[in-house]
């Protein structure tokens, strides 16, 4: 598969993972190991970002993974920012996964607020990736000031119900010239694979694994997902021909 | 990332190559594409689309529609001046040609513009040759401020400027920008341009983004047909526009194709295109760029334009002079090239109508231009 390249950087996975819901640390360790990523979220509520003994970031190999730590929980761009800087101030790399999500109950994220902190990040030297409602033209003007990616969201965080946002995620790929990440609510590897044969540069997972019977086969299942759409995509998809059917032709008026 | 670094990953030649081994298959699977990619547009410029003329324009037809209606924007050329220092082979402007040289003084172009704005027009296009003595940037902001109570909308076609040159374009009241590169081969481009400022491909190639980066709000670029191989030329315009859109996404596109006519010193098209041709380039960039305006000028035959209408078109020109002073009556001597197509703008217009479509004469206005104090 053709490498993805974010931010000057290679990856041969277009499969990012996430590390929240799972029930034990061995159950997302082997879920990552299956699912080929390269790249993890980590919520950096939930670990004491200083503390090399932390129990969730002891169990993941800095040298094979790259930690992205993300700001869920931050209810606007200041307490995002502020999360954004620990991080760095504890040894981590610039890069940043910014959620801004002041609605505690479906988590969608607040456009204002993320805008005004991506700016913010983006001048500090952050290597940025915005996690936005399907929202196109929001995409446009994060790119515009300099985030590595967009992130938009195929459905609320969690619900496993796919790409509700298909048409809206259609127009970012069009014209995105970042890589573009679909994350959130994928939660079934043919939804990984479609949001791939659409185009999308790479796809974000959590919830559908940490969740399944079966972690470490449910990451397998969405590495095959995510290559086999990439693969598709990259064979160019036909449609269903539609036959033009001409009442008057409109080049009869050609004559060689 | 600029066009250049763009255009940089291609050859010209290699392109055309590539363009002309397309298949059949490759047709009909660009065709039955949902997302159109630059290999499926190149399957559509390529000799094999020629049989498939008719499924492209049906195509082209009902995307247009289903974009922008049933509707024709119109607008007029106005030429502020025909001196020129370049050297352009092809034009009948150039330097070394001995025709009258004129430059409109700002009452005359004022004159010029009540005429063109009682036919109804309030689309203008202001267009000039390149002679900084004769005509500089404040010159042309002198012309825009002394014409916009007269206009909806002015675009300018000149030399290509500096970022502080097109704001101050801006700010004047210009809100369009059209510029053709010509031709998207470096080495044909040079041999073409033999002297003269126009003779710096990248400074060219760049000024849309310039003028993106300015605030205009309307992008218009084309080659010249009949100057490089056809069908490269346009999988280069593709790309630029492409570029445009994703880069300068605030700004509208068009796209023109202006088909080489004869013109004063009497140069050839090196590559002329047909027709058949000049379809199949109107068809293709139009299934690339569902939401770019596609124009058509009066350098077209009535017949024609009037066949490709339908075809994919929302921008056209009517009663055209390519001459400075030539709407109050002034040398038909010196113009840039020949019409083909001089019906009025009101017959024009009928011919619109009576196609089914709606003929537009104002499509901006001028408030969005005028920045006041709102408060907001």
């Amino acid at each position: 598969m053709d490498p993805l390249i974010i931010a000057g950087r290679r990856f041969k996975s277009r499969l990012l993972v996430g590390t929240g819901k799972f029930s034990s640390n061995a159950a997302m360790v082997a879920a990552m190991e299956s699912s080929g990523c390269e790249i993890v979220t980590v919520a950096l509520r939930r670990v004491d970002i200083d503390s090399p003994a932390d129990s969730l970031l002891a169990h993941i190999d800095r040298e094979k993974y790259l930690l992205l730590p993300n700001t869920s929980g931050a209810r606007d761009a200041e307490e995002a920012v502020r999360l954004a800087r620990l991080a760095r101030a504890a040894g981590c790399e610039p890069w940043v996964k910014l959620e801004v999500t002041p609605d505690p109950y479906y988590l969608l994220p607040d456009p204002i607020e993320t805008f005004k902190a991506a700016e913010i990040l983006v001048k500090e030297g952050f290597t940025v990736l915005p996690y936005i409602n399907a929202d196109p033209v929001l995409a446009k003007r994060l790119q515009e000031i300099g985030t590595a990616t967009v992130m938009p969201l195929g459905a609320p965080i969690g619900t496993n119900k796919g790409l509700k946002t298909r048409e809206q995620i259609a127009i970012i790929i069009e014209q995105a010239i970042v890589p573009v990440v679909v994350d959130a609510g994928l939660g079934a590897p043919s939804h990984a694979a479609e949001a791939m044969e659409m185009g999308a540069d790479c796809v974000l997972v959590n919830t559908a694994l940490a969740v399944a019977g079966n972690p470490a086969a449910m990451g397998a299942a969405f590495r095959k997902g995510v290559e086999a759409g990439r693969e598709a995509f990259l064979a160019g998809l036909g449609e269903t021909r539609q036959q033009a059917e001409a009442s008057s032709p409109l080049t009869g008026f050609l004559r060689d | 990332m600029t066009f250049l670094d763009t255009i940089s990953q291609y050859n010209y030649h290699d392109v055309l190559a590539r363009i002309e081994a397309k298949t059949p298959a490759d047709v009909e699977r660009a065709l039955a594409a949902p997302q159109m990619r630059l290999d499926d547009f190149q399957a559509l410029l390529s000799p094999a689309a020629a049989a498939f003329i008719e499924p492209m324009a049906q195509r082209a037809h009902r995307l247009t529609v289903q974009r922008f209606g049933k509707t024709i924007l119109l607008y007029a050329p106005l030429y502020l001046s025909n001196e020129c220092t370049n050297g352009c082979r092809y034009c009948g402007f150039n330097a070394h040609n001995r025709v009258p040289r004129q430059t409109l003084t700002l009452d005359e172009i004022e004159r010029e513009a009540q005429v063109l704005h009682d036919r109804g027009f309030r689309h203008i296009l202001l267009v000039t040759g390149e002679s900084p003595r004769a005509v500089d940037n404040d010159f042309l902001a002198a012309a825009a401020r002394r014409i916009r109570h007269l206009f909806s909308a002015i675009a300018i076609e000149v030399y290509p400027m500096e970022e502080p040159g097109y704001r101050q374009m801006v700010e004047a009241g210009v809100d369009g920008l059209t510029l053709y590169q010509e031709t998207y081969d470096r080495a044909l481009y040079a041999e073409m341009h033999p002297f003269g400022r126009k003779r710096d491909f990248d400074f060219r190639l760049l000024a849309p983004e310039r003028g993106g980066a300015a605030g205009l709000r309307r992008i218009g670029i084309g080659a010249l047909l009949g100057l490089g191989q056809f069908r490269s030329e346009a999988f280069f315009v593709g790309l630029h526009a492409l570029h445009l859109s994703r880069h300068f996404w605030r700004s509208h596109l068009s796209v023109s194709f202006p088909r080489m006519r004869p013109a004063d010193g009497g140069f050839q098209p090196l590559h002329p295109v047909s027709d058949r041709d000049f379809v199949q380039v109107i068809c293709a960039l139009r299934l690339l760029l569902p939401d770019a305006g596609l124009v058509l000028s009066t350098r077209e035959s009535a017949v024609l334009r009037d066949n490709l209408l339908p075809l994919g078109v929302t921008q056209m020109s009517a009663g055209s002079c390519t001459a400075p002073g030539g709407y109050t009556g002034g040398e038909e001597s010196t113009r840039q090239f020949t019409i083909d197509d001089d019906r009025t703008p009101a017959e024009f217009a009928r011919m619109i109508q009576s196609k089914g479509y709606e003929p537009v004469w104002k499509d901006w206005d001028r408030a969005f231009m005028e920045k006041t104090e709102i408060g907001v």
